[in-house]
């Protein structure tokens, strides 16, 4: 059996008719992951014996007749989300001792489900950052082009999954940390509603934004994650209490249902490389054999950047306030306690975090709160209501994911504010607490994934799964990379 | 230069970070240049908007008010920097009478 040829559905099948047991899948996932991950560095934990361990006991709950969701399916996760008794270092050297004692509530579900956790993938540090390359430990590279960035900040989440490196993958998304890598690693990517995944375990950077979601190979595999992972928690008080639906039915039930699809003209405006416009094109032309198509209007948009890059590095500053060396993390020696404070947060975090708490910090500080943080919020409202316009008129908005293809490792490090612009298609979703998804569409002339994104209107992420299940079935392509074909 | 070294001096001493001068230097003008990008946000008119902090309202929601016991207090001391027997130690905060 090939890896490359493999679903996570695909898979639950082979697991299902007794052809594969989960410790062969595993071993096939650890084999490689030696031999892919020295040349990405999408991992910065991987476990052998815990890895087989979880496979024996998912083997062992099948022979029983016990099969959850899940069982015996191998997945990554973003190293920003708790797994009890391993390291949690969100790619930071703060917490580069860190050993999480307890579960995110994600990880419990995922448990029940009969997971099990291949290891924990490389980020941006503490989540801040579009290439991974602001990791504390090193930067992971694009399967595609190993000279290119594969995008952040869930970076190793998305090439885990381009790779075959586990099924799939979980990573969060405060401005597009999901879907710009999926988009350029060529995965499917989602940011749930805010509110529809528990945050309960995810490490804070802004709260009001922050979203767990899945990385899957197909729509399907997304889907069945989130089905995984969604529902109310008591014990994160901004999570929704809603009925959850079966997405994988949805999906087959609406395969030929017609929607009315918006495209923002300010998102279509914008300075787009040429080949995202081309397959941007070609989708919108499949799109118009089923669906209505109309010009839609987000007049706020070119403030989304500036909004975000206010209101992010605000409540980073507040979140982030909790490293200060006394109860875990880093610690530098100091002789007094301020020094312990300011020489640990000085020494612990890398420069992109302590850019972003010196902004948010900034921002909220006397004098400065009703010019920057309270005038973003105002912004914010607008942004919002941008859109609660828009999805009167439309079911679904489709956008480009990103600007342009993936750029190359080093192209835009040394200016910060070229990389916050990267995120302008994906900022305004999370400002505004939407759900939406990036499904690669095409490859460039120089073999780089393609994706486009689709915006649904909040607590509809069944549409959104809906209309990508559609174009992904009438593209029907295959994203391998090149590395794999070999 | 809407922000000067000073001022990012005091920042960081509110943030609790400590900078060497080239950082204190290079950080200016980085956040020199974000400030000014925010400014296009003093264009629009938000005059009667209310500010949203919040993608979703939603009601506190309310719980009984009883203890539970975290069963990983282990967990907990064996990531702390330094410890005396269940106790975390920290430089001295008080001087000695």
């Amino acid at each position: 059996m090939e890896l490359k040829e493999l679903t996570l559905k695909k898979a639950l099948n082979l697991l299902d008719e007794g052809k594969l047991s989960s410790k062969e899948l595993c071993t096939l996932t650890l084999e490689q992951i030696k031999k892919y991950d020295p040349l990405v560095k999408a991992f910065l934990y991987v476990n052998e014996e815990w890895v087989l361990k979880q496979a024996e006991e998912a083997d062992k709950k099948r022979k029983e007749g016990k099969r959850d969701l899940l069982t015996g399916i191998p997945l990554s996760i973003k190293d920003n989300i708790l797994i009890k008794g391993h390291p949690t270092t969100c790619a930071s050297k703060i917490l580069a001792n860190y050993i999480a004692p307890y579960d995110a509530t994600v990880i419990e579900r995922l448990k029940s489900q009969g997971v099990v956790f291949i290891g924990k993938t490389n980020m941006d540090e503490f989540a801040m950052g579009s290439s991974t390359e602001n990791s504390g430990f090193f930067p992971t590279r694009n399967p595609w082009d190993l000279e290119r960035v594969p995008g952040g900040s869930s970076g190793g989440s998305a090439v885990s999954v381009a790779l075959r490196m586990g099924l799939g993958s979980l990573g969060s998304d405060t401005g597009g940390s999901i879907r710009q890598p999926a988009a350029f690693c060529g995965v499917v990517g989602m940011k749930p509603t805010y509110g529809l995944v528990s945050r309960f375990g995810l490490v804070a950077f802004a709260s009001s934004l922050d979203q767990i979601g899945p990385f899957g190979l197909t729509v399907e595999d997304t889907a069945l994650l989130l089905q995984a992972i969604a529902g109310n928690d008591p014990k994160d008080s901004t999570s929704a209490e809603i009925e959850i639906p079966n997405y994988l039915e949805f999906i087959e039930n609406n395969l030929n249902t017609t929607f009315k699809i918006g495209l923002p003209k300010e998102y279509y405006s914008y300075d787009i490389d040429p080949e995202i416009t081309k397959y941007l094109e070609k989708t919108i032309e499949i799109l118009k054999k089923r669906h209505t198509m109309v010009e839609i209007s987000l007049p706020h948009t070119k403030y989304a950047v500036a909004t975000y890059y206010i209101i992010a590095p605000a409540e980073a500053s507040s979140n982030l306030a909790r490293y200060d060396g006394v109860k875990y993390g880093f610690r530098a020696e100091a002789k007094s306690l301020l020094e312990m404070y300011k020489k640990s947060r000085g020494l612990g975090f890398g420069k992109e975090v302590k850019r972003r708490i010196m902004l948010g910090t900034y921002a909220l500080s006397a004098g400065y709160y009703d010019a920057y943080y309270l005038k973003a919020s105002k912004v914010r409202t607008l942004i919002k209501e941008d859109f609660e316009k828009a999805f009167k008129e439309v079911d679904l908005i489709l956008t480009p994911t990103t600007p342009t293809p993936p750029f190359r490792l080093g192209e835009k490090i040394s200016d910060p504010l070229q990389m916050y612009l990267s995120d302008i298609f994906t900022i305004p979703v999370n400002l505004a607490g939407l759900p939406a998804l990036s499904l690669p569409v095409g490859l460039t002339t120089d073999n780089l994934p393609v994706g486009v994104q689709i915006i649904g209107p909040q607590f509809k992420d069944e549409l959104v799964l809906a209309l990508a299940y559609q174009i992904e079935k009438d593209l029907s392509l295959k994203f391998i990379p090149p590395i794999l074909k070999d | 230069m809407p922000i000067t070294p000073d001022e990012v001096k005091k920042i960081a001493h509110l943030a609790r970070l400590e900078f060497s001068e080239e950082e204190l230097l290079a950080y200016t003008e980085e956040l020199s240049k974000i400030l000014d990008y925010f400014q296009e946000l003093q264009e629009v008119d938000t005059s009667t908007i209310a500010p949203t902090f919040h993608p979703y309202k939603k009601k506190t929601p309310f719980r009984e008010d009883e203890v539970e016991t975290f069963e990983n207090i282990e967990g907990l001391l064996k990531i702390a920097p330094e410890l005396k027997d269940t106790l975390i130690v920290v430089p001295k905060v008080v001087k000695a009478p």
